[in-house]
């Protein structure tokens, strides 16, 4: 993908290196918000090249990171009931629940597929009218509209055995609660492109506002986030904080509009429980009443289950910035992918699974730290 | 899903298995390493895999044909050096662009031997029908066969066919065995790999598992994407015939190139550094991973190889895979280094430096 590609130059890299290594006159701490943002640092070594003065935490917007422990535990159950196909993105699959994940109800003989769109579970719904299709509407406001327009459709069209399981946060109330914290360490945000992309810029100016932080809207390839600090690093400097477009290839300030009306009409905005972090007020999406036909929790009977997550695991406070994967004893040692304590081992766009993957120095033992 | 990639692969590391799992584990109750039944990921060529093959399979059948770990067992039979492999297709769909399961059960089972060092011969096949399989169908495969079988130079000399119950099966399911002769004195395998070899790779990489993957999930991209699958026997003769000193090869099937990188470093205990630029991935196969989250260097491949060896024949071997119809994109994509921690490292393309690892199961579409 040559478009892709010159974003993934060496030697733009290291000019925008170099610009920062210029501007950067003292230490700051910068968050990246997005999961693909993070695997993108770790995988190209984008953290590698900032002068030291520079540091930077990952933020907690991993769709499958931030999933309660209890919607998977929904999931499985609803796709272990009979006559019922259920429909997830792939990532999904692999998270643990108390009692296992989606895969090993599929090898208990749920009938689970990988779908590449809500759409997809429309269309196996319109297919097979005997059977009760569910589809796991997971993910930040980026899959929200497609998700959006498939309960939309369904509604529309009377698909009667269609519904969708909702675990929608929003990154906004996500980024407040960090900086709230009375541990935050981050003095500027990477904001997520591709959120953006859809809900534009507006609903971050009060965030830079009121906590006086430079927020400036990224893409995900190396040379787009090189540029996000670089931009970032220069108000930090300037003693300004403001919201800024790395990502205008993409993201217009008004967003994308028929995408936010649509999710509007679908969706309203609701307390949200994120693994790891807790219940965060107004940060995600529940199905309004003339869909709420359509909600899965509802048509099985699974709502209201509540698990206790256990403390022994630090995703919580990896989501958040305030620790990095190495700095946890369980990293690589008892947590690994194949035995995950928590859910940022298990997503590709998981802090932790990016640094096992690629910056373990020994097999399962010492780790180098950022 | 099934997996990106007909399942084939048999070759654990030694030395693969990570820390055991803790007495209590706090957070998430059921490990993946110890689930009560099989899933898709035990046949993703990843660390599950492993993982099964070194609790089950090994303590089960021991012996040092099967310690040593190779594509194929190696064995003495009066005056010859035979390789002895086996391999199964369950792949779906049965035809897809650039190949068909009948192809692949060839060309599967004459790379293993050619991995070896060895000169493919003799193959078997084993056919599992479903009931209801358009008798068209597999005279298709069976023709296909033939013709894979020809080109590589080997006879299929005796086989098997079993019928089971519609539903019981994907319409076709193919075992092939084959025996293939190697020269005397002849060794390859990662125990003669060495500091410095250099690291060649006949091509690009991904075409296999994207060109599956494309027709499975009804995914179209930008062209269309055909399979990579071929007979390596020829091309594997030539670099051996020229007589350069080859110390390890392998074909880079499920898993890809970085699953087969971790065990050839892991199996040695040595170190592999490799050039993310270096490693050539055609544009479509390049575009369809980013859409799909995938990385290519994890992707199935049927026709693809690397060959280790020795640093001062890095050259000469080059201008002989070139010279050959499949290696005419033959590249070098790294070298040995002398670490003992056996890590696979690779220089992104901004030019930092990154660890490559073996993953747990298969590669997983993203969510956004």
């Amino acid at each position: 993908m040559k478009h892709l590609e010159e974003y993934r130059d060496a030697a733009g890299a290291r000019r925008y290196a170099a610009a920062l290594a210029g501007a950067v006159t003292r230490p700051w701490t910068i968050m990246e918000v997005c999961g693909g943002q993070t695997h993108s640092i770790i995988k190209f070594g984008v953290d590698e090249l900032l002068p030291k003065p520079v540091t930077l935490v990952h933020g907690p917007g991993c769709p499958v990171c931030v999933t309660p422990i209890e919607l998977i535990d929904k999931a499985v159950a609803i796709a272990s009931m009979p006559g019922v196909v259920f429909c997830s993105f792939g990532d999904m699959l692999r998270v643990p629940g108390t009692k296992g994940d989606l895969f090993s109800a599929r090898a208990a003989g749920g009938d689970v597929r990988i779908v590449y769109s809500p759409m997809d579970a429309v269309k196996l719904a319109r297919e097979n009218p005997s059977r009760q299709v569910v589809f796991f509407a997971v993910g930040f406001e980026t899959t929200a509209p497609a998700n959006a327009l498939a309960v939309h459709e369904a509604r529309r069209s009377g698909l009667g055995n269609f519904s969708v399981l909702v675990s929608h946060v929003l990154v906004p109330p996500a980024m407040a609660a960090v900086l709230s914290s009375p541990a935050n360490r981050v003095q500027a945000f990477l904001a997520a492109g591709h959120v953006c992309t859809v809900m534009g810029l507006a609903e971050y100016e009060p965030l830079a506002a009121k906590y006086r932080v430079p927020i400036v809207v990224t893409g995900f390839e190396p040379l787009d986030i090189l540029q996000g600090i670089l931009m970032c690093v220069r108000q930090l400097e300037a003693g300004r904080a403001v919201v800024e477009n790395q990502y205008s290839r993409s993201v217009r300030r008004e967003g994308n509009e028929p995408a936010r009306g649509l999710i509007a009409r679908v969706f309203k905005v609701v307390p949200r429980k994120w693994r790891g972090i807790g219940e965060i007020p107004a940060s995600g999406f529940a199905l309004r009443e003339p869909y709420e036909g359509f909600d899965a929790e509802r048509r099985f009977g699974v709502a209201g289950h509540s698990v206790d997550e256990s403390g022994a695991c630090i995703s919580g406070a990896i989501l958040q910035g305030l620790k990095k994967p190495p700095e946890c004893p369980a990293f690589g040692v008892q947590c690994t992918p194949e035995h995950p304590w928590g859910a940022t081992m298990v997503s590709s766009e998981g802090a932790c699974a990016a640094y096992y993957s690629y910056r373990r120095t020994e097999k399962g033992a010492s780790h180098e730290a950022n | 899903m099934k997996p990106t990639e007909p399942t084939r692969r048999k070759r654990p590391a030694a030395g693969a298995a990570p820390a055991s799992p803790p007495a209590a584990a706090p957070a998430c109750p059921v490990p993946v390493s110890e689930y009560p039944n099989i899933l898709m990921a035990h046949g993703g060529g990843g660390r599950l895999m492993h993982r099964l093959l070194d609790k089950v399979f090994l303590p089960a059948f021991s012996n040092p044909a099967l310690e040593a770990r190779h594509d194929g067992a190696l064995l003495d039979v009066g005056e010859a050096r035979l390789a002895f492999t086996t391999d199964s297709y369950v792949v779906k769909p049965l035809f897809f662009p650039g190949g068909d399961i009948g192809k692949l059960a060839v060309h599967g089972t004459v790379n293993d031997l050619a991995m070896c060092g060895a000169r493919p011969l003799y193959l078997s096949a084993g056919f599992i029908l479903e009931e209801g399989l358009p008798v068209a169908d597999l005279a298709r495969v069976v023709e296909s066969m033939r013709q894979a079988a020809g080109e590589a130079g080997v006879l299929l000399v005796t086989g098997d066919t079993k019928v089971v119950d519609r539903g019981k099966a994907d319409g076709l399911f193919v075992n092939t065995a084959g025996i293939g002769l190697v020269e005397r004195g002849r060794v390859i395998g990662p125990s003669r790999v060495q500091a410095d070899d250099a690291i060649l790779l006949n091509g690009d990489i991904g075409r296999h598992g994207m060109a599956i993957m494309a027709v499975r999930e009804g995914l179209s991209f930008e062209s269309l994407i055909e399979s990579d699958t071929a007979a390596l026997g020829g091309i594997v003769m030539s670099l051996l015939d020229a007589g350069v000193e080859v110390h390890c090869l392998r074909d880079l099937t499920r898993g890809g190139l970085a699953t087969t990188l971790v065990e050839i470093a892991e199996a040695r205990r040595l170190g592999i550094e490799i050039v993310e630029r270096a490693i050539p991935v055609r544009e479509d196969v390049s575009g369809a991973c980013e859409i799909l989250g995938f990385d290519p260097l994890y992707v199935a491949n049927e026709g693809r190889f690397v060959a280790f060896v020795a640093r001062r024949d890095a050259g000469r071997a080059l201008e002989v895979l070139r010279s050959h119809p499949l290696g005419r994109d033959a590249c070098e994509i790294g070298r040995v280094s002398g670490d003992e921690r056996a890590l696979v490292a690779l220089r992104s393309k901004i030019g930092a430096r990154r660890l490559v690892d073996m993953l747990s199961g298969e590669q997983l579409p993203r969510i956004c």
